[in-house]
């Protein structure tokens, strides 16, 4: 096995062209666990730990964050909280400190797992994935960037640069189930997002699928019965109903399979119940904030679902 | 291949590092320093928590060659000289203590946590320590440790 550690952006990229087999590995927290168990023996470790370019996070003039690919949780936490949301409630229920002191977002989208905590709030914030080799980059909205288990549109010699972002005009929520708090895969989880400003609603549904997906019918239907009632302008509290069926239709949306973390039947259930109450919490948030949620800098949300 | 680090303030070295190896693994096999202990293997358990630059860390989950050239704290850095640091003083008085496994990764991640939040909470230990596991105390006394230790820090 070779240990391949390039120092800038260019160097990794020229490195994964020579060793396509080369495995990347950021925070090693789904790479090493592979490795300590003998489940994988690849040609080359690809470090990216010291490559700058992918621990940084920056403002685009419209205000969009790139997020870059080794940006840590912790940092999502302590320096997004409130600007994204979303991810960062996602980030929250990532393992424990230690686990998000080295836990990547960028290798999260790598690992492409479809119980990945931060695709289902990626997702439903309609971000999209950066990836480059040395051919030139590609923007992937993540929607499209799951391919299969464990598996992406990621070519031999691409890897993740960073994911974009735009921060969000109206209330984000994440909901995840597991057997306890701390140190859980999600048996499934439900990322949403309300967008007043496109007159939107974004849904991301986690391990409830071969791979992580959005609930695009779902959504729409929100959305429209939004817009139909004019409930976007008005503010009047969300219909009970109304939360009730968008639920039916996150919950339709999924394709669980039975395993070790719990049952398709009991996942469709649980995916029901998180989209209604995140459909309302977040529904709620919307009628008594101004419209700029999460954009004061202070993260008040909490994580727990 | 080799690697060179600083471990406990000290520069070290090690050859014949398998690159797939954790950092973990070079140092109870290689440095001879085992109080950082191996259980899990996959970032569960807290035994193995190390100081990464500063940063709590699974040092089961780090490649050794991650660590090339970076400051790594174990267990066996955090007393002065011949005296316990307070955390670990806290620990005997408590009896937070049974078989001991647990004990190095319970120790740092209640010395960082104390370092960032002298004050803690009941909750906040709680959420500091998530990702240690004990298997014998039942946590009662590990947390009764905590916070003596937070009182003394704070004197």
């Amino acid at each position: 096995m070779d240990f391949l550690a390039p120092t800038s952006w260019a160097e990794a990229l020229e490195t994964k062209a020579a060793h396509p087999d080369a495995l990347p590995v950021a925070g090693g927290t789904d790479v090493m666990v592979e490795l300590n168990f003998d489940h994988r023996r690849p040609a080359a470790l690809l470090d990216l730990n010291r490559v700058p370019e992918l621990q940084e996070w920056s403002r685009a003039d419209d205000g969009r964050i790139r997020l870059g690919a080794g940006v840590t949780y912790s940092r999502v936490i302590a320096e997004l909280g409130g600007t994204l949301p979303g991810l960062a409630m996602a980030a929250r229920t990532v393992g424990s400190p230690q686990i998000r002191n080295r836990g990547t977002v960028g290798g999260n989208l790598g690992a492409a797992s479809p119980a990945g905590d931060s695709h289902p709030a990626l997702l439903a914030a309609f971000a999209e994935v950066e990836i480059a080799s040395v051919r030139g980059t590609r923007v992937v909205p993540v929607a499209d960037f799951f391919t299969g288990v464990k598996r992406s549109v990621l070519e031999p010699d691409e890897l993740i640069a960073a994911v974009r972002i735009t921060p969000p005009a109206g209330p984000q929520q994440f909901c995840k189930i597991g057997t306890r708090n701390a140190m859980v895969i999600a048996v499934s989880a439900f990322g949403f997002a309300l967008h007043p400003d496109r007159r939107e609603v974004g849904t991301g549904i986690g391990s409830a699928a071969p791979t992580p997906r959005p609930a695009p019918e779902a959504a729409a239907f929100l959305a429209g019965e939004l817009e139909a009632a004019g409930l976007w302008d008005s503010r009047s509290p969300l219909p009970e109903g109304l939360a009730t069926e968008f639920g039916r239709r996150v919950r339709d949306a999924a394709a669980p399979i039975d395993d070790v973390r719990g049952s398709a039947a009991y996942r469709l259930h649980a995916l029901s119940v998180m989209a209604r109450r995140a459909a309302t919490w977040a529904w709620d948030a919307y009628r008594t904030d101004d419209g700029n949620d999460g954009n004061d800098g202070n993260d008040h949300r909490s994580a727990a679902a | 291949m080799r690697i060179e680090l600083t471990v406990n303030g000290t520069r070290r070295e090690a050859d014949d590092v398998w690159e797939g190896e954790s950092l973990l693994y070079a140092l109870r096999e290689r440095l001879g320093l085992p109080g950082s202990k191996n259980a899990c293997e996959q970032g569960e358990c807290g035994s193995c928590t190390v100081y990464l630059d500063g940063t709590p860390v699974c040092s089961c989950l780090v490649a050794a060659g991650q660590a090339q050239g970076r400051e790594v704290t174990t267990v066996e850095g955090l007393r002065e000289g011949d005296e316990l640091d307070p955390v670990q003083q806290a620990f005997v008085e408590k009896g937070a203590v049974q078989c001991g496994f647990c004990t190095p990764g319970f120790l740092m991640s209640t010395k960082d946590l104390l370092q960032r939040n002298p004050n803690p909470s009941d909750p906040e230990i709680r959420e500091a320590l998530a990702g240690n596991l004990c298997r014998c105390t039942g946590y009662e006394k590990i947390l009764d440790a905590v916070r003596a230790a937070a009182a003394v820090t704070q004197r």
